[in-house]
């Protein structure tokens, strides 16, 4: 099981890899979208099917918007000669990441190993859960009854966001 | 343990990009490619070796399941995700219109 | 822009139906197989944005379509809100309680309200990626004018 998250996990970051280097705008998207469709695999081997549904359908209404943003575009993107503001953005990079790798070591010694999985707190979410909820699915036992508040707080989210794209791309105001 | 170290490093590709590149499309792939670590992050601490996916059959229960608690989390992000998404893509389909440019530094340079 | 060929259209025609159907499907069956409000909310809004993309934006009549898109979800979330409310009122007087009988896990009409959540989340999921969508074709439109 491991192996074969491992060797996914390896395939999306080439892909994520090639999507920032790629100099047609185009096959960068098109790069991007193997590590959406390499999480679904991801999803199922790692027994979570209302993931990859909801995964499989999203990534593909993203990868239709931002085709739709780039087609319209030049597509090229512009690469400037090396110079030193480059540099000092290459070398905060490497700065970043390598504190970044520091907090790893430091969280990765707390982590279990894949697959040990300790449930102290979900324990109260699996057993009995079906006679107080009544739901034989346990996600959606979750999502609306244990934590409802966290789906109220998520569709606001999605409104305000729905609300957010119809205010940028108003050209003129409405009438009547 | 190596499957979180492959995610932690999908993690930092997606921060490398954000830092380095300067085209606006390539920033938002980028914040798409973290956001996705995220995910896969949440359901590798939910597995469990030998668990069957969350759903009860009534008539013949399994005792090991796995961890219902990170799915329901990152089942509502990925719909944010979505929209979120979707938002920076109409500004900057916004920007593109009024500068027709996706490069961070001419932007900045036709404004003064 | 413009409508495909024949063909794409003719597909599209015998499929955008089906995956309407097994959307509705997944967003019902919620608390029993796999998926749910959200998973078949953005279904539903892929049946539609493939009739967009296969018949051309002329063929509807896009701002009249995103007016009422945009009244659904608004509805839909306040139905859900007032969903959440009526656990204060009825039973426990608890926000988010379930307090319709749960009935037999396992059938169709089981687990009380979270039946209703579904399909009002569902409902609510569908309408603003729909309405993000035709937004942005409509700016697209305006441009070119």
């Amino acid at each position: 099981m491991e192996l074969a998250i491992s060797i996914i996990t390896g395939f999306m970051i080439l892909g994520a890899l090639y999507a920032i280097h790629a100099r047609d705008l185009l096959s960068a998207v098109i790069a991007g979208g193997i590590v959406g469709y390499s999480l679904v695999i991801c999803f199922l081997l790692l027994r979570a099917p209302d993931l990859a549904i909801v995964q499989i359908v999203v990534e593909t209404i993203t990868l239709i918007i931002m085709v739709a943003v780039v087609l319209d575009s030049s597509r090229v993107e512009a690469y400037g000669k090396f110079d030193s503001r480059a540099w000092v953005t290459a070398g905060t990079a490497v700065f970043i990441l390598l504190i970044m790798f520091w907090f790893l070591r430091i969280a990765s010694s707390d982590l279990a190993p894949l697959g040990d999985h300790t449930v102290r707190m979900a324990d109260a979410y699996m057993n009995g859960a079906v006679e107080r909820t009544g739901s034989v699915n346990l996600v959606t036992g979750v999502v609306f009854d244990f934590r409802g508040y966290d789906t109220l707080g998520e569709a606001t989210v999605l409104v305000t966001a729905v609300m957010g794209v119809l205010t940028i791309l108003r050209i003129k105001g409405r009438k009547g | 343990m190596t499957a979180y170290w492959l995610c932690f490093v999908l993690f930092l590709t997606g921060l490398y990009g954000v830092i380095t590149r300067r085209n606006l499309v390539k920033i938002a792939i980028s914040l798409s490619v973290m956001e996705f670590s995220c995910f896969l992050f949440l359901a590798l601490t939910g597995y469990r070796e030998g668990g069957v996916a969350p759903i009860v059959d009534v008539a013949d229960p399994v005792q090991t399941y796995v961890d219902p608690l990170p799915q329901a989390m990152v089942l509502t992000a990925i719909v944010i995700g979505l929209a979120t998404t979707a938002m920076l893509m109409a500004v900057i389909i916004r920007i593109y219109r009024k500068y027709g440019t996706f490069d961070i530094r001419e932007i900045k340079n036709l404004r003064g | 822009m413009n409508g495909m060929t024949v063909i794409v259209k003719k597909t599209t025609q015998l499929i955008a139906g089906i995956i309407f159907l097994y959307g509705i499907y997944i967003i019902l069956h919620g608390h029993l197989t796999p998926g749910g409000g959200f998973a078949g909310g953005v279904i539903l809004a892929g049946a539609f944005i493939l009739l967009i993309l296969a018949f051309g934006s002329d063929f509807l009549h896009l701002v009249r379509e995103e007016r009422g898109s945009t009244l659904y979800e608004n509805l839909a979330i306040l139905i859900v809100l007032f969903l959440a409310l009526s656990g204060l009122v009825a039973g426990a007087g608890i926000f988010f309680d379930n307090w319709l009988p749960h009935g037999t896990p396992g059938e169709l009409v089981s687990a009380g309200l979270l039946p209703l959540y579904n399909i009002f989340v569902g409902i609510e999921v569908a309408a603003s990626i729909l309405t993000i969508f035709l937004a942005l074709v409509i700016f697209k439109e305006e441009v070119l004018k």
